[in-house]
C-alpha cells in the first residue's frame, strides 16, 4: 500500500516507522524545515519537505497513485484540506484525519471528512467506560452505516433484569450481542438470563438509544 | 445588505469601511482585539458610532461566527492572512449557514482556481499580480 503521512510531530513520524516496518511506502510530509532535516536524519527519501495544502506538493508526493491520505498536522484546517483535496480532487479512496480540537469534528463532518481520530474524544471515552455515569457508554458509532455498538449496565429492578434474552423486549434494530459478567464477555443464545450487574453490549440502528436505555434501568 | 467579513487585516477592514459608508450594515470577525484599531474614522467617527459592528473571536468557533451575526448576512467575506483558515471558514458558512454570497480569499493561485471550480467564489491577490506583471512586461516590449 501506497501512504502519504502529512505532518511529522510525534504521532506523524510514529506512524510512519510503523507502516515502513510493516512494508508499506510511505512518504511522509513536513512543512517546517528545522523538523524536516531532524526526520530526514532517520526517515531519508521517505519524508519530503513542504506545505502539503499546496497542490503541487502533494502532486510531487504521488498523490495521484496515493491509497491512503493521513493527514496529522496539529492543526485542523490543514488537516480538513488536506483531506478535502486528496478525495474531491485526486480521488483518492481512503482519508483518515486526526482532529486536535474536538469543537472542530462538526467541521470534518459537513466537509465529509471521515474518518477522523480525535485523541481527546478517544480519552473521554476511555474515561466514560472506566466511570460509566449513566450506564450507557457508546463504544462505536459506524456513520455510515448508521450504526451504534453501546454498551449497558443491566441495573436492579429493570425490566430486562433476570429475563432470557429472547424475552428482553427490545426495539425492531436492535440486538444483544454480547454479555459480560464476572469479569469475562461472552455471547448470549435466546435462552441466556440477563442478571442485574450484567454489562451488556448492544448493536443498533442510529438513533434507537433512548428506547434501549430504559430497558435496563428500574423505571 | 448585511454584510460579514471575517480578518480585519489590510484589505478586510477597507472593504468593512468602504461597504459601511455605501450604506450597508457591515460586522466584521477577528482574533484580535487589536485589529479594531483598523476600523477608527469612518468620515469622522468611530467605528460603532458609524454603525458598524466588531466581535472578538476565531473563524472556526461556530459561537463567534453566530454571536458576529452570521445567520442573517447576505454576504460573507472571508480576508484572513490564512488561506486554509479563509477556505474552511468559507465552505462552513456556505454550507452549515446557507449565505448566499461567499467570497474568499486564497493567496496560493492553484488552490484558488480549484476551488472557484468547485463553487467557491475565490479572490486571488497572487493571481492578480501575477497578471499585472504579465501585462506590465508585455506592453514594454
Amino acid at each position: 500500500m501506497y501512504v502519504i503521512v502529512v505532518g511529522s510531530g510525534k504521532v506523524g513520524l510514529n506512524l510512519s516507522r510503523e507502516l515502513i516496518d510493516k512494508g508499506h511506502e510511505v512518504t511522509l510530509l513536513e512543512s517546517d524545515r528545522r523538523r524536516y532535516l531532524v526526520v530526514e536524519e532517520e526517515l531519508e527519501h521517505a519524508v519530503q519537505y513542504g506545505d502539503a495544502t499546496e497542490l503541487w506538493v502533494l502532486e510531487r508526493a504521488g498523490i495521484q497513485r496515493a491509497d491512503l491520505v493521513v493527514a496529522v498536522t496539529g492543526d485542523d484546517e490543514d488537516n480538513m484540506l488536506v483531506c478535502q483535496v486528496a478525495k474531491e480532487k485526486y480521488l483518492c479512496e481512503r482519508v483518515i484525519a486526526r482532529v486536535n480540537n474536538p469543537r472542530n469534528l462538526q467541521h470534518f463532518k459537513l466537509l465529509g471528512i471521515q474518518p477522523v481520530v480525535s485523541a481527546t474524544d478517544l480519552i473521554l471515552r476511555l474515561i466514560e467506560h472506566e466511570v460509566p455515569r449513566y450506564g450507557l457508554v457508546h463504544l462505536l458509532a459506524l456513520e455510515e452505516e448508521r450504526l451504534e455498538i453501546i454498551e449497558l449496565e443491566v441495573q436492579e429492578g429493570a425490566p430486562a433484569a433476570s429475563h432470557r434474552v429472547a424475552d428482553v423486549a427490545l426495539p425492531h434494530g436492535s440486538l444483544i450481542i454480547s454479555v459480560l459478567r464476572d469479569g469475562r464477555g461472552f455471547v448470549p443464545t435466546a435462552d441466556t438470563v440477563v442478571e442485574a450487574g450484567d454489562q451488556v453490549l448492544l448493536v443498533l440502528d442510529s438513533g434507537l438509544e433512548e428506547m434501549i436505555t430504559p430497558v435496563f434501568a428500574p423505571n | 445588505m448585511f454584510v460579514l467579513i471575517v480578518g480585519a487585516g489590510r484589505v478586510g477592514s477597507a472593504v468593512a469601511k468602504r461597504a459601511l459608508a455605501a450604506g450597508h450594515e457591515v460586522s466584521v470577525l477577528d482574533e484580535d482585539p487589536l485589529s479594531h484599531e483598523r476600523l477608527v474614522e469612518v468620515e469622522g467617527q468611530t467605528w460603532e458610532d458609524a454603525g458598524g459592528l466588531f466581535t472578538v473571536g476565531t473563524a472556526l468557533e461556530v459561537d463567534a461566527l453566530i454571536e458576529a451575526g452570521v445567520q442573517r448576512a447576505d454576504v460573507f467575506i472571508a480576508s484572513t492572512d490564512g488561506d486554509n483558515t479563509n477556505l474552511t471558514v468559507s465552505q462552513i458558512v456556505q454550507r452549515r449557514f446557507g449565505v448566499e454570497k461567499v467570497l474568499c480569499r486564497v493567496m496560493d493561485p492553484a488552490r484558488a482556481a480549484w476551488y472557484s471550480e468547485q463553487g467557491l467564489r475565490t479572490i486571488s491577490p497572487t493571481q492578480h499580480a501575477i497578471e499585472m506583471f504579465n501585462q506590465a512586461l508585455a506592453t514594454e516590449q
